[in-house]
């Protein structure tokens, strides 16, 4: 299911040339901003929470997600490129595989990790806030690498609408709509986060068995239904 | 056969000539660089509505357009309904309000508008027209502009147009209207500025939108954000100060200073007449520095 010669090529496209410089941009801001607030507050729990919460999971988790779920395939399939690739003999969900395989990678290293060093710059972990939100950044990784994944392959627009979801569904509606709060991957992977740290600093909207089942379900069809859509994939002209 | 085909030695200077197969010289008008670059302008003010191109690329800016005016005809309604002596948002803090939407629409078009001309090598075509590196980038700048102008000036349009109609004082509504327009205006300017540098810096489309919307958002986030722990700090006098690293912010901080604005900074905090006039030099420099960066990019760019 694992072909490393994809794996290798999609790593070249994510991180190849300046594009690591920008994807490193956002969590070395984050950074920034958690030493920034210590030397400003101190260590607070609840400071810490809300920049975790508030920055790192609802704004650069997604972004981080969008860039590198689409930016797997988008691009290829953007400039023709994904012939060269489909043209060899190699199963079309193994592709769409290997391409979710690096995409978790490369988010779960840009994501979650800057989040579990904000956190010990913020707190210390104190009250598991940092290893909870580093958890809900990491189960969130693969939710988002693979629903991103998968509108790569349905849509030339696709980083306009994953921003679309990620911004405007989950940061806008979500604060105005409580229903659009239960289909959110940020709150399926708040719930987990919720389990993680116990006390009411990370609180979610969404139950731990349904965020679970959720996450689960969200990743596996989408994973599914872009490994049928490739099999079907006609390259349109540029408009 | 053989006794009509001239020997190579025979074909001499007598029989090679130069046939006039038909091809005529230009000898009307020449329209000149001036109206190459307004030629430009209009194309790419068209582009950035989708006008002129598939109808798969009008969808998104249409209807970002339409969520851009709805909330305004709604609140008109309201307004009317209720027969209301104000708007329940002032012309200078809907644009604010929506800013989601206007750094979507950047996001999209500014991309649309210059990183395809890098893409497919057609920046070379136009230099070698006769326009000039200045005359692209101005007519690109200016087409975003005012794209972004027709975008953000629309609602307010909606919003005067309801409250002139429901009677709710001439003079005050025309002078808070003019005031909403400039904000908006230098809002324009700035965006598409910043839009335009980061989009001639990434020949890939979907890049470029993921780079600009993370500009704008997270520069936002980050200042909200550090403003928000500044106000609970008791800290008041640093949240102007920290609002001059995000454009959102920074337009804020202007309106609220010099044009009636109020502001949308935690606590209403906004920046007095002194910390205003840092927000406008700062706003017009990276208006003038994002069209420098623009010239200096496209000195060598495809070239």
């Amino acid at each position: 299911m694992y072909d490393p010669t994809v794996a290798r090529l999609t790593y070249r496209a994510l991180l190849g040339r300046r594009r690591a410089l920008i994807l490193g941009a956002l969590p070395l801001l984050l950074i920034v901003i958690s030493v920034a607030v210590r030397a400003l507050t101190g260590a607070d729990d609840q400071t810490a929470s809300d920049v975790l919460g508030g920055f790192a999971l609802a704004t650069m988790v997604p972004i981080i997600g969008v860039i590198a779920g689409t930016g797997a395939i988008g691009p290829e399939i953007d400039d023709g490129s994904v012939v060269y690739l489909l043209s060899k003999p190699l199963k079309r969900p193994t592709i769409i595989f290997t391409k979710l395989i690096v995409a978790i990678a490369v988010t779960m290293v840009f994501s979650a990790v800057p989040t579990l060093i904000a956190g010990l710059i913020l707190n210390g972990n104190g009250q598991q806030i940092a290893v909870a939100y580093t958890v809900a950044a990491l189960v969130s990784s693969i939710a988002y690498s693979a629903l991103f994944l998968l509108l790569g392959t349905v849509s030339r627009h696709a980083v306009v609408f994953g921003l679309v979801y990620a911004l405007v569904w989950e940061a806008l509606f979500g604060s105005l709509v409580p229903g659009a709060r239960t289909l959110s991957v940020q709150q399926w992977s708040l719930a987990v986060a919720h389990k993680m740290a116990g006390g009411d600093l990370v609180t979610s909207e969404v139950g731990l068995p349904t965020a679970t089942v959720l996450l689960v379900a969200v990743t596996v069809l989408a994973t599914w239904y872009a490994g049928q859509k490739l099999r079907s994939l006609t390259l349109a002209g540029e408009e | 056969m053989a006794v009509d085909q001239p020997t190579p030695a025979m074909a001499g200077a007598d029989q090679s000539r130069i046939h006039d197969i038909g091809y005529r010289g230009y000898d009307g008008p020449r329209l000149g660089r001036a109206y190459a670059r307004r030629s430009l302008y209009s194309q790419s003010l068209r582009g950035a509505y989708g006008l002129g191109r598939s109808v798969k690329s009008k969808v998104l800016p249409m209807l970002l357009f339409a969520v851009m005016c709805v909330p305004a005809a709604i609140m008109v309604a309201v307004a009317v309904a209720t027969k209301a002596h104000e708007l329940p948002v002032s012309y200078t803090r809907y644009a604010i309000i929506m800013q989601a939407v206007i750094s979507l629409y950047v996001a999209s078009q500014a991309p649309q508008a210059v990183s395809r001309d890098l893409r497919f090598k057609t920046v070379p075509l136009y230099f070698s027209r006769p326009i000039e590196t200045a005359d692209y980038v101005r007519a690109k700048f200016a087409a975003l502009a005012s794209a972004l102008f027709v975008l953000t000036a629309a609602p307010l349009l909606v919003m005067y147009a309801g409250a002139l109609l429901s009677k709710m004082g001439f003079a005050h509504q025309t002078k808070e209207f003019a005031q909403g327009l400039v904000s908006v205006a230098l809002l324009s300017l700035l965006f598409a500025g910043i839009g335009l540098v980061i989009a001639a810096f990434t020949p890939r489309r979907g890049f470029g939108i993921a780079a600009v919307i993370a500009v704008l958002t997270i520069s936002y986030g980050a200042v909200s954000t550090l403003q928000a722990i500044a106000y609970t700090q008791d800290s008041t006098g640093a949240i102007p100060w920290i609002g001059l690293f995000s454009p959102i912010t920074l337009i804020d901080g202007v309106q609220s200073a010099f044009l009636g604005g109020s502001s949308a900074f935690p606590g209403g905090v906004g920046p007095s007449h002194g910390e205003g006039a840092v927000y406008v030099l700062i706003v017009l420099g990276l208006i003038a520095a994002c069209y420098g960066l623009l010239n200096r990019r496209y000195q060598k760019v495809g070239l």
